[in-house]
């Protein structure tokens, strides 16, 4: 074990590197240079220093660990804690990870207020990476809203042309979730006296509060997974943020509605949860079929890609609802793969942005003759997002649909139809921007990847790469945790049971 | 009770009182125009009042002037909060007022004979002492309204205030005059004995419609809906500097005057009065959110968003308990720290020297003055409650005790219509940071604003990490008020 305070570390590293940045003074041009190498060294050393996370992390316990906690709101039971158990350090990782490549990504693509940028980068880094890390409901509460800030921001300020009515979209849409997980916190708060949350995943709630409490987090949590129908915010956002805006989107800030659920709806409210299972699976099946076939028809590269990250979001939902250890762990799986995979592919869409600034699909074919190097990467992140066996894509599918036939053969058939789908939109994408003649006279000049981005693609390649063949490297750490929820899951229901047979 | 007169607990206000007049002999008996020297004095005065203040409040409540004045923790607290925004306000208001070449000495001697008579208001512990209190603030606050008095608009907006303050003083007095008629007494003291305790009495209908009447005479003074009426065209009026002292300092006391009223002598009615604290909490939040939406003049906008704000504040004074009102003493003083820092933004919104008050003359100030449209971004994020911004805390505390007192109708529909409110808060920041500027703010603003500014949204960030000291003095002001809970 260690003394240092590793989780807090990473957390306010990259603040640090923000207020180093907003010191910083003189020419324009200097000063953005100077801003992103500070950023990109800042984020860098949060990776660096995440890592040791891994390293002082005890893989065969189920308990929180690193744990800190020091007086916050003094009169009150809510203090200032952090701590990571075996499915929160991949989350933290996944964020430290992502952030130097979109930091990577922008030299070049946002040339307009490069400071402010940097600024907001690493302040919505620290946001992501205390809400992984906060073992305080209310703290989670403060990083999880506290996010909406600088994607607000980046969104509105280096969006694109509709970037306003976006930007209001996505903090309207997710602050009206939150708001109500808000009351719900603090009804909790009242009827458990703490906000601690290992404390809360061991507090039974009656069960008619579990349900009206589930609803109000789910209010927040569908919002940000997002599911089917409160999507809509998704494509809009992604489609007017910035490259790196949209990698981070997909990569992480998607990501944090399926934690909050394995955090808070599943522990907290395991009846409850169980009585809405089957509505958590329609909607997750609506969205698999519906959003992939609505991707089949997209013209904008953006947007097919973020229509398939709502379907790949199904899977997750459905995976952690099915409550196996498969079903589990492969919606664990499939929300790291896809953090990688489709941050990939938006960066893909990103490097020809750059180039041609447009990201109509009809813009684009034939670019395998200019660009091989482009062609190999985006067909393999495409491969990945298919779900073709040796990428992490589909050991993730795979789980999740193992985990759910053990429960419910008929979910599992709708879900494994999406994957179908699945190809037919990321292939047909591919087919008509990288094959094909290439007979637009502006693609005919058109570069292939740079150095940089060479750099910026190998460690995703490298990752999914490795997630595809070699993944108990990435279950391990996970077992002990899923088992203990899967554990206190069971029991909670038995009680329930035997609760209801000793009343009869 | 002690029989002798002790003068100690009312240090602070013959401090202001005394000033007031001496500075009123200087303005008069010398030669010339001249602000400058008064308001600075005035600050000094203020400033001093406050230290005094503090150093006289003990954690024990001492009463005087045979139990009219009262002074503990609560009244400390309050007291500090409103000569701090009295102060700030007057100091930032000097620059402004030699531009407009509006300086004439009356200026910061109404600023300390309002502060007085809210001095008094937070402090009474009898309806007498408190309609005194209320009225001194009240007819300096008229006078300041149509403070410029060369201006239409702001003559209007004083006339305005003074037919609809009066109304709300009958109203007030009225309902004072039913309590009196049906209990026998205006002691707070006697009036929370009566109710309480073993002997505890019913009160009767007619002291009900007293409490009732009370209650709307207060509801307009903090300008609740649907007392709100005056308070966008009396803000929209006014000189700036004058609107920016009754965002906060008349806030801040009648408030507190509120809470007081409502805790003290109502303690044991809570039945009686929650439903219309509740029912005023929900017309002020939503008229707060959903009528600024259309505004686009910024000092009509904080109008609303004040009121929007008071409905929050009301939320906590509805949960009736001592979480509660901490959480009102917690959202008042952030809500000072949010506004004198917007206001500081308002009064350096000049364009080629002349004042400008629309949303749209904020467009491109991300650009032109990065400094001041990131101070003013947090500011409004704050407003809007969202973490890690102060702001939120203060939300935080209040619908923590709404909820906490069963009333989860009351917290729902509040975070919704927040987020109502966080529209119009992110239209500020869209305006300065989305789009271009038409015509450039000038670079002009003072010192004295620049440093509030400053300030204010150091404030705002940092709360969040190091809430303590705020949280225990309001726990322990708040405390006071529920003997019983201590």
């Amino acid at each position: 074990m260690t003394d240092w305070p590793l989780l807090s570390l990473t957390t306010f590293l990259p603040l640090l590197g923000a207020l180093f940045i907003l010191a910083i003074r003189g020419e324009a041009q200097v000063v953005a240079r100077n801003a992103r190498n500070v950023a990109l060294l800042t984020s860098v050393a949060t990776f660096v220093v995440s890592l040791f996370i891994l390293g002082y992390f005890d893989a065969a316990s189920a308990e929180f660990q690193l744990k800190e906690s020091a007086v916050w709101l003094p009169g009150t039971a809510i203090t200032y804690s952090m701590g990571v158990d075996g499915i929160s350090v991949w989350f933290v990782l996944l964020a430290t990870f992502l952030t130097p490549i979109c930091i990577l990504s922008s030299v070049g693509a946002v040339e307009k207020r490069v400071k402010e940028y940097m600024v907001a980068f690493l302040v919505l880094e620290t946001m992501m990476v205390g809400m992984f890390c906060a073992l305080d409901m209310v703290l989670f509460y403060v990083f999880f809203e506290g996010v909406l800030l600088p994607m607000f921001i980046i969104i509105g300020v280096w969006g694109g042309a509709r970037r306003v009515y976006a930007a209001y979209k996505l903090f309207l849409y997710t602050l009206l979730g939150s708001v109500l997980m808000l009351v719900a916190m603090l009804a909790m708060y009242f009827d458990a006296r703490t906000t601690d949350i290992p404390t809360l995943m061991a507090h039974s709630f009656p069960e008619a509060m579990q349900l009206w409490l589930w609803l109000a987090f789910f209010a927040s949590f569908a919002v940000k997974v997002p599911m089917w129908p409160v999507h809509t915010w998704l494509p809009d956002a992604h489609v007017e943020a910035p490259t790196a805006g949209s990698v981070i989107l997909a990569g992480v800030l998607l990501k944090m509605g399926a934690y909050g659920f394995i955090r808070f709806s599943v522990p907290m409210f395991p009846l409850a949860s169980e009585y809405f299972t089957p509505l958590v699976y329609t909607l997750s099946i609506v969205a698999v079929i519906y959003t992939s076939l609505v991707a089949l028809v997209q013209e904008d590269m953006k947007k097919l890609i973020a229509y398939s990250s709502v379907a790949h979001m199904g899977y997750v939902t459905i995976g952690i609802f099915s409550m196996t250890t498969q079903g589990v762990e492969g919606a664990l799986y499939q929300m790291l793969s896809h953090g990688v995979v489709s941050g990939a592919l938006f960066l893909c869409v990103g490097v020809v942005y750059d180039r041609m600034h447009t990201r109509e699909i009809t813009r684009y074919g034939g670019l395998a003759e200019r660009m091989p190097k482009y062609a190999l990467v985006f067909m393999f992140m495409t491969m990945a997002s298919v779900g073709l066996p040796g990428t992490g894509g589909f050991i993730g599918e795979f789980l999740v649909l193992l985990g759910v036939f053990q429960v419910n053969t008929w979910v599992a058939l709708f879900a494994a139809t999406g994957l179908v789908l699945g190809a037919c939109y990321a292939l047909y994408l591919y087919r008509r921007v990288v094959f094909g003649r290439l007979t637009r006279d502006d693609l005919k000049s058109i570069l292939d990847l740079s150095p940089r981005e060479v750099l910026m693609f190998a460690p995703l390649i490298v990752i999914v790469i490795w997630m595809g063949i070699y993944p108990i490297t990435f279950l391990e750490p996970m077992h002990a945790s899923v088992a203990k929820l899967i554990d206190n899951y069971e029991l909670a229901r038995a009680a329930a049971e035997s609760l209801s047979v000793a009343a009869r | 009770m002690t029989e002798s007169l002790d003068l100690i607990p009312v240090l602070p206000e013959l401090l202001v009182v005394l000033a007031a007049m001496a500075l009123l002999m200087l303005g008069v008996f010398r030669k010339g125009e001249g602000t400058a020297s008064t308001t600075t004095l005035a600050v000094l005065v203020l400033i001093g009042a406050m230290l005094l203040t503090w150093a006289v409040g003990g954690s024990e409540r001492a009463l005087t002037f045979g139990g009219l004045f009262v002074l503990d923790p609560f009244s400390v607290f309050t007291k500090v909060l409103l000569l701090a925004a009295s102060a700030i306000t007057a100091a930032m208001s000097l620059n402004f007022l030699e531009k407009e070449k509006l300086g004439r000495f009356e200026y910061p001697i109404l600023i300390l004979l309002a502060t007085l008579g809210m001095m008094m208001m937070v402090s009474a512990n009898d309806f007498l002492a408190l309609y005194l209190g209320l009225e001194i603030q009240s007819l300096s606050l008229y006078v300041l309204a149509a403070y410029h008095r060369d201006s239409t608009k702001a003559t209007e907006s004083g006339l305005k205030y003074y037919v609809l303050g009066s109304l709300a003083s009958g109203m007030l007095l009225y309902g004072v005059s039913l309590v009196y008629g049906f209990s026998g007494t205006t002691s707070f003291d006697a009036l929370a004995k009566l109710f309480g305790g073993e002997h505890a009495v019913h009160p009767h209908l007619g002291f009900i419609a007293g409490l009732v009447f009370v209650l709307a005479g207060l509801a307009f003074k903090i300008s609740a809906a649907p007392f709100h009426m005056w308070t966008p065209d009396v803000y929209e009026g006014a000189p700036t500097p004058v609107t920016s002292f009754f965002a906060v300092a008349p806030k801040i006391a009648a408030m507190a005057l509120l809470v007081r009223v409502m805790t003290g002598p109502f303690g044991e009615l809570s039945d009686q009065w929650r439903q219309v604290i509740a029912f005023i909490a929900l017309g002020s939040m939503f008229v707060g959110s959903f009528a600024a939406i259309a505004q686009n003049n910024i000092k009509r906008l904080m109008a609303y968003s004040s009121i929007g704000h008071v409905g929050f504040m009301l939320v906590g004074v509805a949960a009736g308990s001592a979480d509660g009102i901490q959480g009102v003493l917690i959202y008042l003083a952030i809500y000072l720290s949010m506004n004198v820092g917007v206001f500081a933004v308002i009064l350096s919104m000049r364009q080629k020297g002349r004042m400008v008050e629309g949303v749209d003359d904020l467009a491109g100030l991300g650009k032109t003055n990065p400094a001041m449209a990131a101070a003013m971004a947090v500011l409004m994020f704050s407003m809007a409650g969202i973490p890690p911004m102060a702001g939120f805390i203060g939300k935080f505390y209040v619908f923590k005790a709404a909820v906490d007192a069963g009333l989860y109708t009351l917290a729902i529909i509040g975070v919704v219509t927040s987020v109502v409110s966080a529209y119009y808060y992110l239209r500020i920041i869209k305006v300065m940071y989305f789009d271009e500027a038409v015509e450039s703010l000038d670079r002009s603003g003072s010192k004295a604003l620049g440093l509030v500014l400053a300030a204010a949204t150091i404030v705002n960030i940092v709360f969040i990490a190091i809430p303590g000291p705020l949280l225990n003095s309001a726990k322990a002001a708040a405390l006071v008020l529920f003997p019983a809970a201590g």
